[in-house]
């Protein structure tokens, strides 16, 4: 330090530090935010393409090495990426999946077993004023890879940030003024108490350059957490959409101004002009906070949605789409985005810092090193890639997918693996009832009526019985599902973790195609039984839905399977024979 | 009247909030509200959004402000925002009101809107305090108009870095006013931010935002909020109908023959904004202007007693006197007011 720095920073700490002494409740916060901050740390990573060549940060939330960052991080690096963490040391990563929407990727570091993991908090539950940290790697500054840690307050909650043109949007956000600059991207916004509550990156840039103003942006944690188990399979996700718009009417009531009658909203029942009371157990009263809830559900769930016409208030569980249709999402990926923070660029020269040039960032370690055709990819993350389209990485794809329907099927008694299923039993009409299914279709038999249904080419063609949405070919699914290989059902996949009616927590979803029908299976992740299956011959119109449950201990088969169509029961067969 | 916060209670201040909020339980149900969020509760419902003229060319349609009497007064800046009949402005709970501009003070940059309410949550001014450099402080505002309807305005968290008067000149700072300021250590003025309120942090009121302020010559942007105890006599006088703005319905024609900025020997700066302000570009030899002493750089704020904002409102003015008619015009020369009556007949004019 020259002895004029020296004074000047004699100068400025003086007055200060002489107030402070003596004062122990101002030294004891001190000392626990120090602390704070060395126990928060080390789950944070910076984030690399291969060769150094661009970056940001992330947080890693498992042991295992799952890390979350931003999209926008992300995708530059490619599905191989370099991550840096306070150890110094520096450790490949494989993609795993993407939100590109809501602009987090999930990655998954290797080389240990036991990474520091942050604990998420509740983003809910975060107040305007609350003490916040944002820890990372802005200007890419961390040559050890220790984290720059900035401190503010949570300036704002249930913030909506419009996608302004650009894919990216930023619904029920946390706002902060903790300094975040370029390269903040993708690390974590910690709480008071260490605790996880959101993913930076975003910040409000105008006319004074890329570099903090006071007003940044995190994904909130809870959003994330809706999205995690989409994340874990492989995917590039989506999310939701009612197929309605809403603003305010003249009385302040937040209304539906439009809407598509091909949404599952409009065949539950909403209209035009109804007044949306809440949704997904959160009430609307702005047409922002009506964003906010919906643009942090995955496509796909299914949510309850009160709405009120007349004085007379319903209550219904909608279906969400996906704000793109299939491969639209892809297509936009392209599209440029504004507000996003900007992901430093290791040639200075191109650089938008202000002032002094930060050195540059260490130069990274490269397997090979041939620069003419990019450095080997190490064979630890070769094993964990598999590209396919409309994938970031099929290979936690198919991991799932096994994960799911093993567990399943180490349930089924082996009887149940092969051969004709016979169930007997009474229906929800005090009825008898025979169910037999086999390869060749499915049959029930009651007392004075049969239904029979033969498997063809087009599975779609006859959905038995009338009025339950095609019963029989669900059940036929659910039985090839059971005793066939996965690979003749068709296109199988894991979706990721969605709600179920009647369910508190997320279930793991397989979705399977098979001749013209899709079946979304729902399985408990606890016991790994199937508690349900949904079956489409057509999106626009509702599916067959079939619930299965009175599992006796021991028992790969339901004591009670209940058939719904549309918004009205069809039967409920109670088993009285078990095969 | 005026009532400095001393260092220590500003201190002891930020002891008591640090020591608390690092004991807040941090995932128990039972959640207990931080001092922070008690103190917000009190100052976020008297926060309000206005919007106005702009919208295009970096000029923002919208800025903020605050309720400080209970029948609807609300002191913002005095921006190109309010340069419309439109005004309006959204209280914390969302409630949209039409907002009437009662006058402003051009060398303060300050306002006062009126909506038609009552009973409204406010921060009194007569209870706003002053403090000195290194007291933490909270900013809040609508900055970049990030809040809209019911949801409330940012807050940040700075502190006064130094107590000092503005050196604004011409060509550095675009603002007339060089009078006591506090710079703050956050960034707190930001596109919409003006008008917003400075408080500590058990909520007294302490000062308004300014606007964006950029220093041309090194392109360097400061934060600075007018102390209240320098707006006061403003305000008073706004209230007293002391300080109208020129402009609008005068209810009587133009003038057949009417004076000209040019017939007093005034040549104004360009006028390239919707509001720019009339600064006098320069003065013709031997004009009445320059026998009273006019000179280049002068701010004309006052036309008789009405606030002239901009170039344009001066040569609409005009149009109402008489060619013959004597005007008395009040300048802002180096910190200093200086009035001057003009004649554009050949009649005295004098400094």
């Amino acid at each position: 330090m020259t002895p004029v720095l020296r004074a000047i920073f004699v100068l400025t700490l003086t007055p200060v530090s002489a107030a402070l002494v003596g004062d122990g409740a101002l030294l004891q916060a001190e000392a626990e935010r120090v602390a704070l901050i060395e126990r928060t740390k080390p789950p944070v990573i910076a984030v690399f393409a291969v060769e150094g060549e661009s970056g940001g940060s992330g947080v890693l939330i498992s042991p295992d090495g799952l890390a979350l960052t931003n999209f926008h991080v992300a995708r530059p690096c490619g599905e191989w990426l370099k991550c840096g963490l306070s150890d110094g040391r520096l450790y490949d990563a494989v993609i795993v999946g993407v939100d590109p929407v809501g602009d987090v990727a999930l990655i998954k570091l290797f080389g240990r077993n036991d990474f520091p993991a942050a604990i998420l908090g509740d983003s809910d539950r975060v107040q305007v004023g609350d003490r916040a940290y944002v820890m990372g790697n802005p200007f890419l500054l961390a040559a050890d890879f220790q984290p720059t840690v900035t401190c503010g307050i949570i300036s704002g909650v249930h913030r909506y940030q419009f996608p302004s043109g650009t894919l990216l949007e930023y619904a029920d956000c946390l706002q902060t003024d903790a300094s975040i600059n370029p390269g903040n991207s993708g690390g974590p916004l910690f709480d008071g108490g260490g605790l996880l509550i959101g993913i930076v990156g975003r910040a409000s840039f105008e006319k004074r350059g890329r570099v903090n103003v006071g007003a940044g942006y995190a994904i909130s944690i809870n959003q994330v957490r809706r999205f995690l188990g989409y994340l874990h399979s492989g995917r590039i996700v989506d999310h939701a959409t009612l197929g309605a718009t809403v603003a305010f009417d003249d009385a302040q009531r937040v209304v539906v101004t439009e809407i598509l009658d091909s949404s599952d909203a409009y065949r539950r029942g909403l209209r035009y002009d109804d007044e949306i009371v809440s949704l997904a157990g959160r009430p609307v009263t702005t047409p922002n906070g009506f964003k906010n809830i919906l643009g942090t559900i995955p496509k796909g769930w299914r949510v309850p949605l009160s709405f009120r016409r007349d004085g007379e208030r319903l209550d219904v569980l909608v279906r969400l789409a996906g704000v793109h249709a299939e491969g639209e999402l892809l297509e936009k990926l392209e599209s440029s985005r504004a507000d996003e923070l900007p992901i430093p660029q290791r040639n200075p020269g191109k650089d938008e810092k202000p002032g002094k040039t930060p050195a540059p960032i260490e130069p990274i370690e490269t397997a090979g090193g041939n620069r003419p055709t990019g450095p080997d990819m190490p064979e630890v993350v070769k094993q964990h890639l598999e590209e396919r389209a409309g994938y970031a990485n099929y290979y936690f794809n198919r991991q799932h997918r096994t994960r799911v329907l093993d567990s399943w099927l180490a349930k089924l008694a082996p009887a149940q693996k092969e051969g004709q299923w016979a169930l007997s039993g009474k229906t929800s009409a005090e009825d008898t009832f025979q169910l037999k299914i086999n390869d060749k279709g499915a049959s029930i038999e009651l007392a004075e009526n049969r239904y029979d249904w033969a498997a063809t080419d087009d599975l779609t063609a006859d959905l038995q019985p009338e009025g339950s949405g095609g019963m029989l070919p669900a059940l036929y699914l659910w039985r090839y599902l059971a005793t066939h290989p996965v690979e003749e059902f068709g296109e199988v996949s894991y979706l990721g973790t969605a709600p179920f009616p009647g369910r508190e927590d997320l279930l793991d979803v397989i979705v399977a195609v098979r001749r013209g029908l899709e079946v979304w299976f729902y399985f408990d992740p606890n016991d790994a039984r199937l508690v349900g299956l949904e079956m489409w011959s057509d999106p626009s119109r509702d599916p067959c839905e079939v619930r299965f449950s009175e599992y006796a201990e021991s028992s790969g088969t339901p004591g009670r399977i209940e058939v719904i169509y549309g918004d009205a029961p069809f039967t409920i067969l109670t088993m009285d024979a078990r095969p | 009247m005026r009532m400095n916060l001393p260092f220590s209670a500003a201190l002891s201040c930020v002891c008591a909030v640090s020591v608390a909020l690092a004991a807040i339980p941090v995932a128990g149900d039972d959640r207990s509200e931080s001092p922070l969020a008690q103190t917000l509760r009190t100052v976020q419902p008297a926060m309000v959004k206005v919007y106005g003229a702009g919208g295009f060319r970096g000029l923002e349609a919208y800025q903020s402000g605050f309720l400080f009497s209970p029948e609807g007064h609300i002191l913002t800046a005095y921006t190109t925002v309010l340069d419309t009949t439109m005004l309006r402005v959204v209280l914390d709970d969302g409630r949209r009101f039409d907002a009437e501009l009662l006058g402003a003070d051009a060398r303060l940059d300050v306002a006062v809107l009126k909506i038609d309410a009552q009973g409204l949550p406010c921060l009194r001014l007569d209870a706003a305090a002053d403090a000195e450099a290194g007291a933490p402080v909270l900013a809040l505002s609508n900055m970049f108009g990030v809040a809209t309807g019911n949801e409330p305005v940012s807050v940040q968290q700075g502190a006064i870095a130094i107590v000092t008067d503005l050196d604004a000149r011409r060509g550095t700072f675009e603002i007339p006013y060089k009078g006591r300021v506090y710079i703050l250590d956050a960034v707190t003025n930001n596109p919409g931010a003006a008008g917003g309120a400075v408080v500590t942090w058990d909520g007294r009121l302490l000062a308004m935002l300014g606007k964006e302020l950029r220093n041309t010559r090194n392109n360097t942007w400061i934060n600075y909020a007018l102390p209240i105890s320098v707006l006061r006599p403003s305000v008073d006088a706004i209230l007293a109908g002391e300080q109208s703005v020129a402009g609008g319905d005068h209810g009587r024609p133009k003038a057949a023959r009417p004076l000209t900025p040019r017939a007093l020997g005034l040549i104004l700066v360009p006028d390239v904004v919707p509001r720019t302000p009339p600064y006098v570009d320069s003065v013709l030899a031997g004009s009445p202007a320059s026998r009273a002493g006019l000179r280049p750089d002068d701010l004309i704020v006052f036309l008789d007693d009405a606030l002239v904002p901009s170039c344009r409102t001066l040569r609409e003015e005009l149009e109402y006197r008489d060619h013959f008619e004597v005007v008395r015009l009040t300048v802002l020369r180096d910190r200093e007011l200086v009035e001057v009556e003009l004649s554009a007949e050949g009649k005295e004019s004098r400094p």
